[in-house]
């Protein structure tokens, strides 16, 4: 009956826990939704994390998607109320506090140390997409052909790309 | 005899009085409907610093900074605190509207028409590949913003740690916030002559 409060109340923990951004938070929220709550399968995870990726804008507003599967237009609402409130308040109320901490040195040990945790999670996030999107050498070669393209290739538009890896995919796979 | 505009003429002074809030919103937006791919940090440093005015350089990195300490996406947060210091929490409320908004609009189009499509052999196999790019993507995007933790050897060994703690073990990410965090940042705490003399050994 209260499915609505559970889209709030798991969207709303992702946002505090969003620390690093949207990618870091992405094995956490495969892990509620698709393990804990059974929301989505591990296949429509990977699909709606995809249309996340050609849409512009903020790339974690795939959770209105994820909210929409569970109890329709109004849970899509929440789940984006949930998502983006919660930490919005806080840098919110820290933007205006931060300056109180200006010179302190453990603001850049606070910065130092949390950025190779950032990455680790950024990793740890590429890991849970690709456990489920990795499947056969036709999805490999998408994705390292989208890798060198991303990684090597300024000044392109990642967004075409991942439309490209579309193209490939309903032309190689169907 | 044209002279060539002065440097300062390609950086609109501050605003005089306060921003509207049509203003406000018309530029997130605008954002908020170009940008892709985590390059955001661009975009926003184009309209907000280049382009508006509102800020200086070194006022959008600070905000900047907080922006990526705290919880939350660094689109979002950024509209949100230079929202704020603008025109306050209306301000604030309504720049997030307006970053949000376009890409809102279309992932649930995508997302209505997936879910009425999901059992399409072409929507699958497109839906495939998309998912193939997203991890080449992702992967790219961590390497990039990673590259240069990737020359210490203790924080090549707090991204192992993280990875090993969140991809192998499944261990809830409050716990590996709340363990390797701390540790992390004690690591890297504020020392005095040390530091200065480890960073500089010449």
């Amino acid at each position: 009956m209260n499915e609505n409060l559970s889209v709030l109340g798991v969207f709303s923990l992702l946002s505090v826990l969003a620390v690093g951004g949207g990618a870091a938070v992405l094995p956490e929220t495969k892990m509620l939704v698709v393990e804990t709550h059974h929301w989505l399968t591990d296949d429509q995870f990977r699909d709606i994390y995809g249309l996340g990726q050609v849409v512009p804008g903020p790339n974690m507003l795939m959770v209105m998607v994820i909210g929409y599967h569970v109890t329709g237009f109004f849970g899509a609402l929440l789940a984006y109320l949930g998502f983006f409130v919660p930490a919005g308040v806080i840098s919110l109320g820290a933007s205006r506090l931060w300056d109180h901490f200006e010179g302190s040195p453990w603001r850049a040990s606070l910065q130092r140390g949390m950025a190779p945790l950032v990455v680790g999670l950024m990793a740890a996030g590429a890991i849970a997409i690709a456990r489920t999107a990795i499947d056969g050498a036709m999805t490999v070669a998408i994705a390292i052909a989208v890798f060198l393209g991303v990684f090597f290739v300024k000044r392109i538009n990642p967004a075409i790309l991942v439309l490209g890896g579309g193209v490939v995919g309903l032309i190689a796979l169907r | 005899m044209s002279h060539p505009a002065p440097a300062d003429a390609t950086v609109p002074a501050p605003p005089s009085g306060p921003v509207g809030f049509g203003e406000i919103f018309a530029t997130f937006l605008v954002i908020g409907a170009t940008s892709f791919g985590g390059g955001v940090v661009a975009y926003l440093r184009n309209a907000l610093v280049l382009q508006k005015g509102w800020l200086d350089e070194e006022r959008f990195l600070s905000a900047l900074e907080i922006a990526q300490a705290l919880p939350g996406l660094n689109a979002t947060n950024m509209a949100i605190i230079v929202g704020d210091r603008l025109r306050g929490i209306l301000g604030a409320i309504i720049a997030f509207i307006g970053i949000t908004l376009p890409g809102a609009a279309l992932i649930m189009a995508l997302g209505v028409a997936y879910a009425s499509n999901a059992h399409n052999p072409y929507v699958n196999a497109a839906l495939i590949g998309v998912g193939a790019a997203a991890v080449g993507m992702l992967a790219a995007v961590t390497l990039q913003i990673g590259r240069k933790q990737f020359g210490s050897l203790i924080d090549i060994a707090i991204i192992l740690v993280t990875v090993g703690l969140v991809s192998f073990l499944h261990v809830s990410l409050i716990w590996v916030l709340l363990t390797v965090g701390p540790a992390a940042v004690l690591i890297y705490r504020p020392r005095k002559e040390a530091a200065a003399a480890e960073a500089d050994p010449t």
